[in-house]
């Protein structure tokens, strides 16, 4: 029987007696009380009794032991008392089991709420898919795509696997998966996860990932793996409950010896004391502290795209001092862009482009996007060169052009003149500037840099407001590090090192404080493993499940922030709530065994039984709360 | 008189308490079954996990069989946290839950509220 139906027919049941408590006499007199009585311990208590002895049997304990002895002395001692002509106290032992109930289910209300995380991201995933066989659109069931399928998603229809575009555009709503509020706009050629909905255009798209290797898949097990995990902090109360419901059976032998043999309290007051210390200690409320509050922290995180691993993290997260940044990728977009150019636009992009087509240099890329940006048409070259370390030079229209560093034009004793100026200009922002000319004469300048994320400068002062160092490291010059390091606004660069050396600098960073990195996944696993907490950036696919103890899945430093704060609110959380609990318990224990009765300070087992449900409902309640709370 | 018997008895049922749930135990253990490419084990849920000791050897996919007959709240979930497992039983009906054990050592596990307790060896 579940446990609504036996608190609704304890309840009915525990009615009359309830009036009769109040003085009011009811037909039937003792032996209805005791009839009524028996029911609500058959049906109510019938489980508590039955899971006690059992574990009793197995020389252990659990909360049904303190219940089934509690309400159970009440009751047989109301049987003697009835047999004997003295005052009954059956309504206590109904009222108990009534109240425990009580708390029960609301607790298994609460904590299905706390709990459904997992359920929700598993909800997200597409049932079916239309994928192309032999030239044909067929509707399949999800896990009958395999990769290498071509799928189609029309407007509005859940995106069923990851991939990669082949044909069309659309805007896609993927906030259910990585936290990004806005629709992305994808075009052919861009990645598409599993489980988001396609807003407007219909597309084609190569299946990538299928079952447990989707985005959404390995979110979910990521996360069921945290919540299955636990706080270091919960050890103590590991080795607390081993001992705790033995030691509470003590407790209340001794209450009620205290208090009968030695203090000369009537028979039935020393056994209304020890009852009280039963119900009272229930250590439900400790046993649920850690759990429902890591499983709501985990669960909120999930939503925003900030995947904890593991209980432990969230200690790791609590006394971070110093935040490490790397700088490619992370602060900055992680690709170069055409920040300026100078002299004539549309002929200095002109030359550019039409150079750097053919090479393949980084920066190739960034000029080819803004010819593009600017509709300059990219022109065929003749006799194309590449000049090692100093830039790329080709014919043009039948005229040799040149496009590269200081070095080439100087080889080739082509002043710089005017430019000049502005090339130290540029530099001095930690651009990088290519020079576009022709043999007699220099056209312009060509601007790149990998430029900081639109958010990362508000992340830095998000940290800051919280008093922690930011650091950026980077294997760049020091001026292209300081130019960044300006325009965010970081505390502290450290550039010029080599990718394997990050750990070390982080290891030496440890000496002041607790460290977190924040990086990417692949390349800064040293140093993301090296920190105290290491906060992975996801690259929008993938989730690099093996590094860090936080992973992103968008690629936003302000969720790095966010992160930290969430693990330092939900370590609070569950800090927060096994002090009270023990608290709870320690100090409850005392006051119900009458320590300060002559003080008029004293509670009654059916107080005793209200505080005890409640407890845990309260925890789990200052759980569920944590999904709400302001991490800003 | 009738007080110094209550306290007599009352001393007596403290030492019984201490004895039965405090008093060292010889802890059965049940090693896994093979079964072709993986390891098998039944563990009945019942005032208990029965047998609160298993061992599994190393790198073998394991398939762990809870049968829930207990009803009681209690042993709702089992979570092995070294596994990553935390899990609703069903009453009454086998649940296989899928661990690979990959390192040597001794991994406790419990229920959802941390009352009961196994442990698992690898070997």
């Amino acid at each position: 029987m579940s446990i609504r139906n036996r608190l609704l027919i304890s309840f009915l049941l525990s009615i009359p007696l309830l009036i009769e408590m109040l003085g009011v006499m009811l037909p039937g007199g003792m032996m209805a009380t005791v009839v009524l009585t028996s029911g609500v311990m058959i049906i109510g208590g019938g489980p508590f009794f039955i899971s006690a002895f059992k574990s009793f049997k197995n020389h252990s304990s659990n909360m049904d032991t303190l219940v089934a002895l509690g309400t159970g002395t009440a009751y047989l001692y109301s049987l003697y008392a009835a047999a004997a002509g003295l005052h009954v106290y059956f309504e206590i032992a109904a009222l108990l089991i009534v109240l425990i109930l009580l708390g029960q289910w609301f607790e298994e209300l609460t904590k299905s709420r706390a709990s459904n995380a997992i359920e929700k991201l598993l909800g997200l995933q597409a049932k079916e898919a239309t994928v192309m066989r032999g030239g044909k659109a067929v509707k399949v069931s999800l896990d009958e795509v395999v990769v290498g399928d071509i799928v189609l998603v029309k407007p509005g229809e859940k995106i069923a696997v990851d991939g990669e575009i082949t044909e069309g555009s659309s805007t896609i709503d993927e906030s259910m998966v990585t936290g990004e509020s806005m629709p992305v706009v994808k075009q052919t050629g861009d990645n598409v996860i599993g489980a988001t909905i396609n807003k407007q255009g219909s597309f084609l798209f190569r299946a990538t990932k299928v079952g447990s290797d989707t985005l959404l898949a390995q979110i979910v097990e990521l996360v069921s793996k945290a919540q299955a995990s636990r706080a270091p902090i919960q050890k103590i109360v590991d080795q607390v409950s081993n001992v705790f419901v033995p030691t509470v059976l003590i407790i209340a032998l001794l209450t009620f010896t205290v208090w009968y043999v030695f203090l000369g309290a009537a028979f039935i007051d020393a056994l209304l004391f020890a009852v009280s210390v039963i119900i009272i200690a229930c250590p439900c409320a400790l046993g649920i502290a850690t759990p429902t509050a890591l499983m709501v922290g985990t669960g909120r995180g999930a939503r925003m795209g900030i995947l904890i691993k593991s209980g432990e993290v969230l200690e790791a997260a609590r006394d971070i001092k110093t935040v490490v940044l790397d700088k490619t990728g992370t602060i900055t977009e992680g690709k170069p862009v055409v920040t300026d150019i100078i002299g004539d636009e549309k002929n200095v992009l002109l030359v550019a482009a039409a150079l750097e087509t053919a090479s393949e240099h980084p920066l190739a890329s960034a000029i080819l996007a803004a010819a593009k940006k600017n509709k300059v048409t990219v022109q065929k070259v003749s006799a194309f060169t590449a000049i090692a370390g100093k830039g790329v030079r080709a014919k043009l229209s039948g005229e040799m052009k040149y496009v590269g560093n200081r070095a080439l034009f100087k080889n080739n004793n082509i002043a710089l003149d005017d430019f000049e100026v502005e090339l130290e200009r540029l530099e001095n922002e930690g651009k990088t500037v290519i020079i576009v000319g022709s043999k007699t004469e220099v056209y312009g300048l060509v601007a790149v840099q990998d430029q900081p994320k639109a958010t990362s400068a508000e992340a830095i002062r998000q940290f800051h407001t919280y008093g922690i160092r930011t650091v950026m490291i980077t294997g760049d010059n020091e001026g292209t590090a300081q130019a960044i390091a300006r325009q965010v606004g970081v505390d502290e660069v450290i550039a010029g090192v080599l990718p394997g050396d990050k750990a070390d600098h982080v290891k030496a960073l440890q000496s002041h404080g607790k460290v977190a990195f924040v990086g990417d996944g692949i390349n800064d696993a040293p140093a993301l493993a090296q920190a105290d907490l290491g906060i992975a950036m996801g690259s929008g696919t993938d989730v690099a499940i093996e590094a860090g103890g936080i992973v992103l899945v968008k690629n936003d430093l302000q969720d790095a922030f966010l992160a930290l704060r969430l693990s330092q609110k939900t370590f609070g959380r569950i800090k927060l709530n096994l002090f009270w609990a023990f608290v709870y318990n320690t100090a409850g224990i005392p006051i119900a065994a009458g320590v300060f009765s002559g003080m008029g300070l004293a509670l009654n087992p059916a107080l005793a039984g209200t505080a005890m449900a409640f407890s845990s409902v309260s925890v789990v309640l200052s759980s569920l709360m944590l999904g709400r709370t302001k991490l800003k | 008189m009738d007080k110094s018997i209550v306290l007599i008895s009352a001393l007596v049922l403290i030492g019984l308490i201490i004895w039965w749930f405090f008093g060292k135990r010889q802890t059965e253990s049940v090693v896994a079954t093979r079964q072709g490419d993986k390891q098998v084990i039944e563990v009945t849920v019942d005032g208990g996990y029965k047998p609160s000791v298993i061992e599994l050897a190393r790198n073998i996919p394991t398939e762990i069989t809870f049968l829930r007959k207990d009803a009681s709240a209690c042993f709702e979930e089992v979570v092995l946290p070294d596994f990553g497992v935390r899990t609703h039983l069903p009453v009454n009906q086998p649940y296989v839950v899928v661990v690979n054990p990959k390192e040597v050592g001794e991994y406790k596990y419990a229920c959802g509220m941390n009352m009961f307790f196994g442990k698992v060896i690898v070997k």
